[in-house]
C-alpha cells in the first residue's frame, strides 16, 4: 500500500514545519507556503511523511491511500 | 427508449439556430406562450430516471459555466448517491465580461425553470434552488416574477426557491454556493464536492443556467436534433458574450465549432481594429488576431492553443488599448477578489498584481516578467477553487501573447493613453453571508 501526502491549503497557515521535517517531498513557495510533491511515498520515506503530518500545528497535513 | 416520445403536441422541432435565445426580445414571455411553445416537461419521480440521464449522455450536453464537463455524468453521480438530492441552479455569473445568464435569466426564466425540474426529475431531486446574484436586480425580479406564474397556473410537483447569493466573484463556484446555503460563508472548499455531499449533506447537482436551457430543450426535441448542428465531439450550440472592438456587443447564440473570425465579423469588429482576442473570461487565454482568424468556437480547436470556451466570453482588443495595461487590471482585480483562504492566493496574487502594475508603469526591474512566470508557476493548483490557477494562466498569456508591448514596459514605457477594454465591476461592498 503506498501512500499521497496532501495539504489542505484552507487550514494551512504556512508555519513551514512541513518542509522542516519533510525536504524530500515538501518545499515552500515564495511567500512561505508549502508546495507538495503528491506522488505516491513508498516505505522508505513513510516514516519521514508521518513526522510531518503530526508536526503540523494546524493539522494542515494529510497522508491518504494512493 | 426515447424521451422525446411523450410530448403531446405536433410542434415542429426548430430547425435554426436560436435554440436557447428564440423567445428572448423585448417583451416578457408568459408562462402560457412558453409552454405552448417549448412543451411539457416530464414529472418528477422518487427515483431517478434514467431514460432522461441517457438522453444527456447521448445528447452529449457539457457544462456551460466554464468546466465544460460531462452533464450527464454529474447526473449519474448525484444520482447514486445516498438520499434524495438536491439540485442548485448557478446563476451567480461572477465573470465581469459574460453576460448570457443574466440574460437567460431575465428573458428566458421559464426554460431555465424547466430545465432545473428536468434535471431534479433525472436525478430525482427533491428540491430546486435557484442561486442568482443579490446585486442583479433585473434577474431577481424576473425570476420572482416567473415563478409567481408557476405557482398561480401550473404548480411545480417539487419546491422551488429563489434565493440571492453574495456578490463575489468566488461565491459563485459550486462549493462556495453549497457552503452558503448550508449556512456558511460564500466562499469555496475543499472536498467533499457538492456531488457527494452538498446541500443538507444531501448529493447535490450544481449546474449553470444555460446548461439547464439546454437540458430543457434535449428532453423537449431529442438528443438527434441536438446534434444536429455543432461538431461530432462538441455538438449543440452555445452563448457566447462578445464585447470590446466590436460594434454590437452582446450575447449570441452559436454552433458549437463556428468560425470565430465569422463571430467577430458578425458582431462588427473592424478589419485590422482586433489585435488580439481573449476567449474563456479572466480564468482565460489571449489569442492573437492570426490565431484568432484561424480559431474555432470549440474546446477541442481552441485547446491547440493552450485556450479554452470557459463560459463563453469572448473579448476583442482593439489597437488603440494594451495588453499590458489590460493584463495589470485584471490580475489586480483578480487579486481583490480573492476569498482569502488559502496563503498562496492572498500572497500570490498580490504579488503578481503589484509586480503587473509596475510593468505596466515602466517601473518594474528588468527580470520583471521572469519573475511574474516563476510566481505564476508556484501559483497552479495551490488553492481550494481555481482562483489562483486562472490568474496564473491568465497573466501567463498576457505576457506570451502580448511580448513585445511587455519589452517596450520593462523598458520604461507607460501607455498612459491606452483604452481600458476589459471590464471590472467596482470592488464589491459585499458581506459573505
Amino acid at each position: 500500500m503506498s501512500f499521497r501526502l496532501r495539504v489542505d491549503p484552507i487550514v494551512c497557515d504556512g508555519r513551514g514545519v512541513c518542509a522542516e521535517f519533510f525536504p524530500e517531498r515538501v518545499s515552500l513557495d515564495d511567500w512561505g507556503y508549502p508546495v507538495v510533491d503528491d506522488t505516491p511515498i513508498g516505505p522508505d520515506l513513510l516514516q519521514h511523511a508521518r513526522r510531518a503530518v503530526a508536526a503540523c500545528p494546524v493539522l494542515a497535513l494529510k497522508l491518504e491511500e494512493a | 427508449m426515447s424521451v422525446a416520445a411523450p410530448i403531446v403536441d405536433k410542434a415542429p422541432a426548430p430547425e435554426r439556430l436560436p435554440r436557447l435565445l428564440a423567445d428572448v426580445g423585448a417583451a416578457w414571455v408568459t408562462l402560457d406562450e412558453h409552454r405552448r411553445r417549448a412543451g411539457p416537461i416530464p414529472p418528477t419521480t422518487r427515483g431517478p430516471r434514467v431514460d432522461i440521464i441517457d438522453a444527456v449522455a447521448r445528447a452529449g450536453l457539457r457544462g456551460k459555466g466554464g468546466g465544460a464537463f460531462p452533464t450527464a455524468r454529474k447526473m449519474e453521480a448525484v444520482a447514486a448517491g445516498p438520499g434524495r438530492p438536491i439540485v442548485v441552479v448557478n446563476g451567480a455569473e461572477g465573470e465581469p465580461a459574460s453576460g448570457k445568464d443574466k440574460l437567460l435569466l431575465t428573458r428566458a426564466p421559464h426554460l431555465v425553470i424547466d430545465g432545473a425540474l428536468v434535471a431534479a426529475a433525472a436525478v430525482g431531486g427533491r428540491e430546486v434552488i435557484v442561486c442568482v446574484d443579490r446585486q442583479t436586480d433585473s434577474a431577481l425580479e424576473s425570476m420572482q416574477r416567473a415563478l409567481s406564474e408557476r405557482a398561480a397556473s401550473e404548480p411545480t410537483s417539487i419546491p422551488v426557491r429563489l434565493v440571492g447569493v453574495p456578490s463575489h466573484y468566488v461565491s459563485g463556484e459550486e462549493t462556495a454556493l453549497v457552503r452558503w446555503l448550508n449556512g456558511g460563508d460564500a466562499k469555496p472548499t475543499t472536498p467533499p464536492r457538492p456531488f457527494e455531499r452538498g446541500v443538507g449533506r444531501r448529493p447535490t447537482l450544481v449546474d449553470n443556467v444555460e446548461t439547464l436551457a439546454h437540458l430543457a430543450q434535449i428532453v423537449r426535441w431529442g438528443p438527434a436534433w441536438f446534434r444536429s448542428t455543432g461538431t461530432r465531439s462538441e455538438p449543440g450550440s452555445t452563448l457566447i458574450t462578445v464585447s470590446g472592438a466590436v460594434a454590437r456587443p452582446g450575447v449570441y447564440e452559436v454552433p458549437l465549432g463556428a468560425s470565430m473570425q465569422r463571430v467577430l465579423t458578425r458582431t462588427g469588429a473592424l478589419e485590422g481594429d482586433v489585435v488580439a482576442v481573449l476567449v474563456g473570461g479572466y480564468f482565460g487565454t489571449w489569442l492573437t488576431a492570426e490565431q484568432a482568424a484561424a480559431a474555432r468556437v470549440s474546446c477541442d480547436d481552441l485547446a491547440r492553443y493552450g485556450a479554452g470556451l470557459g463560459c463563453g466570453v469572448i473579448v476583442a482588443l482593439p489597437r488603440d488599448a494594451c495588453g499590458v495595461v489590460e493584463a495589470a487590471r485584471v490580475v489586480s482585480w483578480l487579486a481583490a477578489s480573492t476569498a482569502g483562504q488559502c496563503g498562496s492566493c492572498v500572497h500570490g496574487l498580490a504579488s503578481l498584481a503589484d509586480a503587473a502594475g509596475a510593468v505596466a508603469r515602466g517601473r518594474a526591474p528588468r527580470d520583471a516578467a521572469m519573475q511574474l512566470v516563476r510566481w505564476a508557476g508556484q501559483l497552479e493548483g495551490r488553492g481550494a477553487c481555481r482562483l489562483p490557477d486562472g490568474a496564473a494562466r491568465f497573466l501567463r498569456s498576457s505576457l506570451a501573447t502580448f511580448h513585445r508591448e511587455v519589452d517596450r514596459h520593462l523598458r520604461g514605457a507607460d501607455c498612459p493613453d491606452h483604452r481600458k477594454v476589459l471590464p471590472l465591476p467596482n470592488p464589491v461592498r459585499d458581506a459573505w453571508r
